[in-house]
């Protein structure tokens, strides 16, 4: 009997915690897990049409287009370039400004604050800003040239001139953008490291550097980690960057990204394509799956080996 | 190597306008015999950590002089005077396994004094063995005990046979019973290696127990310096004589008139060869003998038999303080009322002070 009793409190039990999940459940089910799946199928029905819901057949039709579309593979090459640059260069710059920011004592707030502005400044408003820093126009060259030419060197066009210039703009808009989160999570992570630590480094004579690198790395290293998972997922959904900087028509241009592609075949000029979006979306989600997985794997051997 | 502290003061600026600057350490004038394990005892806040942190170089005092020997170390920085330094909470590096916490140290070793990895593995196991982990070098800090945790801590100070080794309150995160064994050990390890050991600590029996020598100190200021025994049978002032011993010192308001002391009416002793006047009045607890018509008269509050002591607690109006303890061997113990109970008072055990400078009057 106390048997039956215990068990028929577990199912209660579980209900009960089922309950409280269930607002929860049913919003991600619905607003994630449901479109999910319905581009997954989707990406798998050739030619539908969104306004008869008609298609013609079942395949990989879809898939073999995109992938054969010079406007998605430019946007593949985009994406990644952004991606191995802006990641890196983004951290390594916020972890020394960081570590700048904690070791000054005066103005300390002053300077952290200065250093978050970019983070609750419009997207656009600095894309805006950057237009006026690199543009071209028939009536100046743009602040950046005009400190080229000062240094006897041709200006470029950054907007709208060679592919490389444009990627150099776009790159550093995309680490100016994120680095006041970075800087702000980093300099939190070096502050919680108890200072006890650093003292004893000292008695025992160690090094700056072997301080840096044997007792501070290693210990924001979880943080550290997160902001580059976040920042690859982040960089391989870049949209909105590329249209601040260089307007909507991105095939154009030829600064495209997936995200960008995606939304082009939805909605853009060549729209009206959602199994192609949808293809490419999956080819996208497959992208940062792997990414993933590959830097989980890394950072469970790196931590076996410390 | 000796250590000797001349005029050493440390003064903590006044943080905003509202606070006030903090004289943490006042010219401490003191040596320490080499060789010797020194207890640095007084309540919180009294200011025994700086003297640590001053002595290995992690405060820089305000003025006076620190010397290791004949060495004037007091503008030397922190790693090349040769200190060890074992934290409170031990200050273990989390992310490495024990035996790279112990090398640490040795891998910052430049030039002529550079050891390869053989040597300074070696050296990490003789460490490790004298503090017994030497089974633990593979483990993290995480995985381990306090205790265990308290040792490499002392391993990692001592690994680079420091002129001098310092902890500051070793014994604090640890539970009653290893605190008892700890002790025992750091006892063992310092007699072992012979390097001049000063800990920090606010509890006075465990300073009493294994110390050498005991420096009392209250407010920054330093009190005496002595032999545990010697502090605790002849302190210089009241507040040491409160500070050591437990049950405390019991304190009375006393008078002495004619070379007689009294404690209220009760004249408890005679022969007090000092001026007549007021005066406070300590004795141990060991000091009062139960006895029919002893001198002095108490109200009884309670007998507490605490293992092999019995002590009886009871009152009286000139105490300071909520009671009076007092210890009594079981066999002594004869109770005829239940209400009052009356001692004959020990001379040895009696100590005199003055009641406005609390300073002790010897009276023989």
């Amino acid at each position: 009997m106390t048997k039956s009793g215990v068990r028929k409190e577990g199912i209660k039990g579980t209900l009960t915690g089922w309950l409280y999940l269930l607002p929860a459940l049913a919003f991600l089910g619905f607003f994630m897990i449901y479109p999910l799946i319905d581009v997954f199928i989707y990406s798998f029905e050739e030619g539908f049409n969104s306004a008869s819901q008609t298609y013609f057949g079942i395949g990989t039709y879809n898939y073999r287009y995109v992938l054969r579309d010079p406007y998605f593979l430019q946007a593949v090459k985009n994406t990644f370039i952004l991606v191995i640059i802006t990641v890196p260069v983004s951290t390594i710059l916020s972890l020394l400004i960081s570590l700048a920011l904690n070791s000054i004592e005066k103005l300390k707030k002053l300077f952290q604050t200065i250093y978050f502005l970019p983070y609750v400044t419009n997207t656009l408003a600095v894309g805006l800003v950057f237009m006026i820093l690199f543009q071209k126009t028939p009536y100046t060259d743009g602040l950046v040239n005009i400190v080229i030419k000062a240094f006897g060197m041709t200006p470029v066009d950054f907007i709208e001139g060679p592919y490389w210039a444009k990627m150099l703009v776009l790159c550093v808009y995309v680490i100016w953008i994120v680095m006041p989160f970075k800087i702000l999570i980093l300099t939190s992570a070096l502050a919680s490291v108890n200072p006890i630590y650093y003292k004893a480094a000292r008695i025992d004579g160690t090094s700056k550097p072997r301080i840096f690198f044997k007792i501070t790395l290693p210990m924001i290293s979880p943080i550290i980690f997160y902001l580059v998972i976040t920042g690859f997922i982040g960089a391989f959904k870049a949209y909105s960057d590329a249209v601040a900087i260089f307007g909507t028509d991105l095939n154009a241009s030829g600064m495209n990204t997936i995200v960008g592609y995606v939304y082009d075949m939805l909605y853009g000029d060549g729209g009206g394509y959602p199994s192609y979006a949808s293809a490419a979306a999956i080819i996208l989600f497959a992208i940062v799956l792997t990414i993933t997985v590959i830097n989980l794997i890394v950072r469970n051997r790196t931590a076996i080996e410390e | 190597m000796e250590v000797r502290l001349e005029h050493l003061t440390k003064i903590f600026p006044a943080r905003d306008k509202k606070s006030s600057e903090v004289i943490a350490v006042n010219d401490f004038d003191f040596t320490i015999p080499e060789g010797k394990l020194i207890g640095l005892l007084g309540p919180s806040g009294c200011g025994k950590s700086t003297v640590l942190y001053m002595i290995c170089g992690l405060e820089k005092p305000t003025s006076g002089k620190i010397y290791f020997g004949e060495d004037d170390v007091t503008d030397i920085p922190s790693e090349k005077r040769g200190a060890g330094l074992v934290f409170q909470n031990y200050a273990l590096y989390p992310h490495l396994t024990v035996r790279q916490n112990i090398t640490f140290p040795l891998e910052n070793l430049k030039g002529a004094e550079k050891l390869t990895k053989e040597q300074r593995n070696q050296k990490a196991e003789e460490a490790a063995k004298l503090v017994q982990i030497d089974g633990l070098m593979d483990r993290k800090p995480g995985e381990m005990s306090g205790g265990q945790q308290q040792r490499v801590a002392i391993a990692r100070a001592l690994v680079k046979m420091p002129k001098v080794l310092l902890m500051d309150e070793p014994l604090s995160n640890l539970d009653a019973r290893l605190r008892l064994q700890t002790r025992e050990e750091i006892k063992r390890i310092q007699q072992a290696t012979g390097i001049t050991t000063i800990f920090v600590t606010h509890d006075q029996e465990e300073a009493m127990s294994i110390s050498d020598y005991i420096v009392v100190m209250k407010d920054g200021i330093f009190q005496q310096m002595d032999e545990p025994q010697k502090v605790y049978d002849d302190p210089v002032n009241l507040f040491v004589a409160k500070f050591l011993g437990t049950p405390a010192i019991n304190v009375f308001e006393a008078s002495v008139k004619d070379k007689k002391l009294y404690i209220g009416e009760d004249q408890v002793l005679g022969n007090v060869n000092i001026k007549d006047g007021p005066v406070w009045c300590g004795i141990r607890p060991e000091g009062f003998i139960l006895k029919d018509d002893g001198a002095l008269k108490c109200s009884l509050t309670g007998v507490n038999v605490m293992g092999r002591d019995t002590s009886i607690v009871s009152t009286n109006p000139n105490m300071t303080g909520i009671n009076i303890r007092s210890i009594i061997s079981a066999e002594d113990l004869k109770l005829n009322s239940k209400d009052s109970v009356r001692f004959d008072i020990k001379r040895s055990k009696t100590l005199l002070f003055d009641k406005d400078s609390e300073v002790r009057i010897y009276y023989d």
